[in-house]
């Protein structure tokens, strides 16, 4: 396959070159937040680096990390690195509570993630000719701007349909001749299975490539989208905290994600010690906005477990290369593309006047999540009325809705019935087997 | 007036009721009747039995979920049409029923119909005034 790059020569610098360019970027970057985030200027002082100890990349370990606690302590302009007059847009993530992130964006900001997205349709053999299909959520969540930014960028003609009315989706697809789709994978593949249902024969639907991400999905997964809608289906990367995806992306060689590392420099580190590991390392993914001004995070902690490989790619990129992750440091959840933290689900229960006794049990039934939260009658709910049970299974699922983004089936059920394994509750039951 | 109906949330799975069922036999409760009402997700078992007390102590130390409700207890004729008309002085009462169940008496010729309805007390004047024999727990205790 022929390679187009969107930005050929960082796109295939040179290792030492590219070490050189970071190094650069950090030491302006660190004095940039040293001097105008309070938050993160205390946790320097507290371990005694100054800016000036900082000279290049080797030096990034001495920096404290950030974690999403920091986040919501700093929240919303705890962390901002520019006056809110230089800022042009917000983004944010799912979740009504302190879990949820605010994230500021300069126009240079606004640009290079746009540019990070350009190269991802572009290593996806989108062009200029092309007609992208936007169905990532438009709005706070990143999928949508993101996406359409970069294919704008690119200069494909946009489709910025959103996410859902899959009826609309497949007729802009089939009349204007779509040829590449970004949406979550699992809404790929049930657009897939709507077009076969209707009908089409892979030959027939206009697409040659979809770009995918903001969710797990296994290899399996993706052969099944290829085949049904004739396509190659690329993997992305990115979370809210560093810009949104873009972050990392696939190439034809769909043999992990290269990190656009001029803008986000990626660690791998032992979670619990905090010390960086080689490459190759299984470890906790740590990322640090080397140029982005409004909100740089440095060393943030994605709870993401992956490893780094800079071995040579045939696409021609000398990008690193990160893996699909492999699971969470944490107990967050990837539903339907929305984060959700058990923690959540607590607080609802207790809001709402229940115990907090709970499961979430979370499955894959024709490539789409299901969820659902069995959670504990009390004996002060409890009623001998079908019809009071039943509203108020209703009215829990209403206040998840809420307090998630996302809508989870609620089940009411007898007291101690949920599993307890050596006296711990079992919170998570995940039966989607995507590792 | 009223008697009283134990109902225990049952866990929607094999087994569940019969394990209530053992519980009670195992203690000498009698249920003199019993309605279950059924979800995707749970049951609601509603039991009159002969020792409400007993009954309640034994499935609570089970760590069953339950609760006592008021309803209303009414003797009718067993016959064809004598449910209907009980029926038809609460619906000319305005009186809006939940749920009901009946059960047959041993010996004598009447069956008793067990009726939860929005306000006891407005039901059970309609009926008494109907000339409706409304049981009691002492009635149930004879049974």
């Amino acid at each position: 396959m022929e390679q187009n790059y969107y930005q050929r020569e960082i796109e295939t610098m040179p290792a030492e070159e590219m070490k050189k360019l970071q190094s650069e970027k950090l030491v302006k970057q660190v004095k940039h937040v040293y001097e105008n985030v309070k938050y993160y200027r205390d946790l320097m002082d507290e371990k005694g680096i100054k800016p000036e100890d900082i000279q290049g990349i080797e030096d990034l370990h001495k920096l404290p990390f950030l974690t999403k606690a920091d986040l919501r302590d700093a929240y919303p302009y705890g962390l901002l690195a520019k006056p809110l007059e230089d800022c042009v847009r917000i983004q944010s993530t799912s979740g009504t509570t302190g879990r949820r992130v605010v994230a500021f964006y300069t126009q240079n900001d606004v640009d290079l993630w746009e540019d990070c997205c350009a190269r991802a349709i572009t290593a996806a053999g989108g062009s200029k000719k092309d007609v992208c299909q936007v169905a990532y959520g438009y709005g706070l969540f990143t999928g949508g701007p993101g996406l359409n930014g970069g294919s704008h960028k690119v200069g494909c003609l946009t489709l910025p349909m959103s996410s859902g009315n899959t009826e609309r989706q497949i007729q802009f697809m089939m009349d204007l001749s779509a040829t590449i789709l970004c949406c979550t994978p699992s809404y790929a593949a049930y657009i897939g299975e709507t077009l076969k249902e209707q009908g089409y024969q892979p030959e027939d639907i206009p697409l040659k490539a979809g770009i995918f991400g903001a969710e797990p999905w296994t290899e399996e997964m993706r052969h099944g989208i290829e085949k049904t809608l004739g396509i190659k289906a690329y993997d992305i990367y990115g979370l809210t905290e560093t810009t949104g995806p873009g972050v990392s992306f696939e190439c034809s060689e769909q043999t992990g994600m290269h990190v656009n590392e001029d803008h986000f420099y990626a660690e791998i580190i032992d979670p619990d010690t905090g010390e960086v590991l080689p490459e190759g390392s299984k470890g906790e993914l740590v990322f640090t906005s080397l140029d982005k001004e409004a909100f740089p995070l440095l060393r943030y902690r994605t709870r993401d477990i992956c490893v780094l490989s800079r071995k040579k790619c045939s696409c021609g990129r000398t990008l690193i290369k990160m893996a699909k992750p492999m699971g969470r440091t944490d107990d967050m959840l990837i539903i339907r593309g929305v984060n959700v933290f058990p923690s959540q689900i607590e607080t609802v229960l207790l809001n709402e006047g229940y115990e907090p006794n709970y499961q979430i049990v979370v499955d894959r039934v024709n490539n789409n999540d299901t969820f659902e939260i069995n959670v504990e009658m009390t004996s002060e709910k409890f009623t001998d009325k079908v019809s009071e049970i039943l509203a108020m299974e209703k009215a829990l699922a209403n206040a998840m809705k809420t307090m998630l983004g996302i809508n989870p089936q609620v089940h009411l059920v007898a007291p101690k019935s949920i599993t307890r394994s050596e006296g711990k509750a079992v919170r998570v039951i995940d039966k989607r087997k995507l590792i | 007036m009223a008697i009283q109906q134990l109902t225990v949330f049952v866990e929607n799975r094999q087994g569940s009721i019969v394990s209530i069922t053992e519980t009670l036999s195992k203690h000498n409760v009698n249920i003199r009747a019993l309605s279950i009402a059924e979800t995707e997700d749970f049951g609601i078992l509603r039991l009159i039995v002969n020792d409400k007390e007993a009954a309640q102590k034994t499935l609570l130390e089970e760590g069953y979920l339950i609760k006592v409700t008021d309803v209303v207890g009414v003797k009718i004729g067993d016959a064809p049409g004598k449910l209907s008309e009980a029926l038809d002085v609460l619906d000319k009462a305005n009186i809006n029923i939940e749920y009901l169940y009946a059960f047959m008496a041993r010996t004598e010729k009447h069956a008793y119909v067990v009726l939860r309805v929005e306000d006891n007390d407005a039901a059970e004047k309609a009926l008494h005034a109907a000339d409706f024999h409304l049981i009691t727990e002492d009635d149930i205790h004879k049974l």
